[in-house]
């Protein structure tokens, strides 16, 4: 469903960019130098990249085009632009998970992810904006600056991967890598517009990925539409000898299941609402026009043949307690790799002080509050005498909602709620409460403490801004949350007569 | 659940007394004591704000304690995954002057840091 005048590339999903590119209609050099002038345009507003090397993209993209020139064999995504969370470390690019301690680091090898993604030919626009070490809601945890949701510029893009969210819809780059410990690609995904999938966990590989909490971060992909997402999941998914929790099956196949889900086949797919996701009873801190539009796409799935059901997971209640000492606790123990020793910043080695008060000094200078909040409520979950009641209890919290999952998928085969309990807020409207902020997670951390995983479709708007509908399946499952969004998107892009994101690029478009 | 006084806080040290209503609170001195632990220097002003707001999460997070976890395994992992092992081989690691490069301080192909050890020791 192109639009008619679609002159400007950077408005194009990544399967249409592909096919201009291998039918010889335009040229990684043309594609990736469109991209570049829309940073050079915007981003000084939308602040989503925290670093660009325009130099370096076209000469690969030059590289990619000589190779296609010359009649050499390319995979479906070369010459595709693409824009990393600044999270994965890119070998001498610089690499500073949204915070001072890693300002001016140049990694000495790729993630895995970035490394498979330059192997298929893409090329690195650049490193896009994130709340320092990905904690947080909405990007203003940058260490750098806050990114702007393209929506509404005085509104935050979600977080943590609000700048790869940014780019994505703001049309600075086709497609993006986040990554997600509580919500972290899902959220920032419903807040602009976009389909964010955070993937079963061990199926994309953590290598390189700067660790926030070991036993939660997953990479996953960003996209304007389904069949995107899953194109670049397939792309970095599948089993990575570098990472020990790397699930040793397949590479996933998830683009049938994409064009199955777009010709609405949902006939006999059992579809569970959760009713402790804004249920009856469930309902307080969830915007009204938020619940409506989840409501009007489950009786979609419903016309579609789905069973829809609803179903109670009763340990849900006590997911974001149970997450905000899990993460925390294991936070702390990763970042004490931060130290001023081996890299990154150094503070107030003068020869006067010890190696402790370096290291102290280091770590006040270089962290932000966020980060600070959370090591310190760590270091307290994690002490003697605290442990049982706080660390320990949240696991077994943590087993309790996977058992609560395991006996709802006994009954359905996939669970749906809203991605986000409310649409894209003010910048600074939660800053200073760190409980509102992390209410935003509320419908992501089941899903990301049971390890499944969970996707987020675009599904309308509520107060002109995007909602997101998220589909959560069983372990190894993600072809069902691929398959559902995929009706779903189809289904309102039909009854819509455009992609959601048009809508977007009308908006700016239209004259004032 | 009451919230006992940060003093109360610092000195009840026996996990008895942590049974399932735990409650919480955090004064100035534990957040002081804990960034110490964590080798973190907080300013004055930042212990002032973070033991109000980590208080405020620690109330939150105790909710945990109201589960019944009776007999229910704690949960590590997403992935039941044990000893995960290759093949002893030596490979090449990344080439000595590449990590020095980016150390903050290197010297004799090492990397320079402050002294550890006193005078004394």
């Amino acid at each position: 469903m192109s639009t008619p005048m679609d002159t400007d590339l950077t408005t194009l999903d990544a399967a249409e960019l592909g096919r201009r590119l291998a039918a010889g209609e335009t040229s990684s050099v043309e594609l990736t130098q469109a991209y570049l002038d829309r940073i050079a345009a915007q981003d000084d507003v939308l602040g989503a990249y925290l670093h660009v090397d325009a130099e370096a993209a076209l000469a690969r993209a030059a590289e990619v085009d000589v190779a296609r020139a010359e009649g050499e064999e390319l995979g479906s995504l070369a010459g595709l632009p693409v824009a990393l969370k600044d999270v994965f470390v890119t070998q001498g690019v610089p690499t500073t998970s949204g915070s001072k301690i890693l300002e001016g680091w140049r990694p000495p090898y790729d993630a895995t992810v970035a490394a498979r993604l330059k192997a298929a030919g893409t090329v690195l626009l650049g490193k896009t904006n994130m709340d320092e070490f990905a904690m947080g809601s909405s990007t203003e945890n940058s260490a750098y600056r806050p990114t702007r949701n393209p929506w509404d510029p005085d509104r935050i893009p979600g977080g943590s991967s609000g700048g790869s969210s940014t780019a994505v819809a703001g049309g600075l780059a086709p497609w993006a890598l986040g990554t997600d410990t509580g919500g972290s690609i899902r959220q920032p995904a419903a807040m602009t517009g976009l389909v964010g999938h955070k993937p079963t966990y061990g199926g994309v590989s953590r290598y390189g990925l700067i660790a926030f909490s070991s036993s939660l971060d997953q990479a996953g992909p960003m996209a304007r539409t389904v069949l995107d997402a899953a194109v670049l999941h397939e792309a970095i998914g599948g089993h990575d000898r570098c990472d020990s929790t790397s699930i040793d099956a397949p590479a996933p196949v998830l683009t049938k299941a994409v064009r199955e889900g777009a010709r609405g086949e949902l006939a006999g797919l059992r579809v569970g609402v959760v009713r402790e996701l804004g249920g009856d009873g469930h309902a307080e801190g969830y915007d009204a026009g938020v619940l409506e539009r989840v409501r009007e796409t489950v009786e979609l799935l419903a016309g579609m043949g789905a069973e829809v059901r609803e179903v109670s997971c009763p340990a849900f209640d006590l997911a974001l307690p149970a997450y905000y000492l899990i993460a925390p606790s294991e936070a702390s123990s990763n970042l004490a790799r931060f130290e001023g020793m081996r890299f990154g910043l150094r503070v107030g080695d003068d020869g006067s002080r010890s190696l402790e008060e370096v290291m102290s000094l280091t770590r006040e200078q270089g962290f932000g509050p966020e980060v600070k909040r959370r090591i310190v409520l760590g270091t307290y979950a994690l002490s003697a005498g605290y442990y049982d009641a706080y660390y320990g209890q949240a696991q077994k919290v943590r087993t309790l909602i996977t058992r609560d999952f395991t006996a709802a998928f006994d009954d359905v085969d996939v669970l749906v709620s809203p991605t986000s309990p409310t649409v894209a807020w003010p910048i600074g409207a939660r800053v200073d409460d760190p409980l509102a902020m992390y209410a935003a997670d509320l419908c992501t951390l089941p899903a990301s403490l049971a390890g499944l995983p969970a996707i987020s479709v675009p599904c309308g708007l509520s107060e002109g801004l995007p909602v997101g509908f998220q589909v959560m399946a069983p372990a190894l499952a993600d072809d069902r949350c691929y398959r559902v969004a995929a009706a779903v998107e189809a289904a309102l892009d039909a009854a819509r007569g455009s992609r959601f994101l048009d809508q977007l690029t009308d908006r700016t478009e239209a004259p004032a | 659940m009451s919230t006992p006084s940060p003093q109360e806080t610092a000195e009840s040290q026996a996990p008895a007394a942590l049974g399932r209503e735990v409650t919480a609170g955090l004064g100035r001195d534990d957040v002081a004591h804990l960034a110490r632990l964590a080798r973190l220097a907080l300013t004055d002003e930042e212990l002032d704000h973070f033991a109000g707001q980590l208080s405020a999460v620690l109330d939150a997070v105790a909710e945990v304690g109201k589960a019944d976890v009776e007999d229910v395994p704690p949960m590590t992992h997403a992935v039941p995954l044990t000893n995960v092992t290759r093949e002893d081989v030596v490979t090449p690691s990344l080439p000595r002057d590449v990590v020095l490069a980016e150390a903050p301080a290197a010297e004799d192909d090492r990397f320079r840091v402050p002294q550890i050890l006193g005078e004394e020791e």
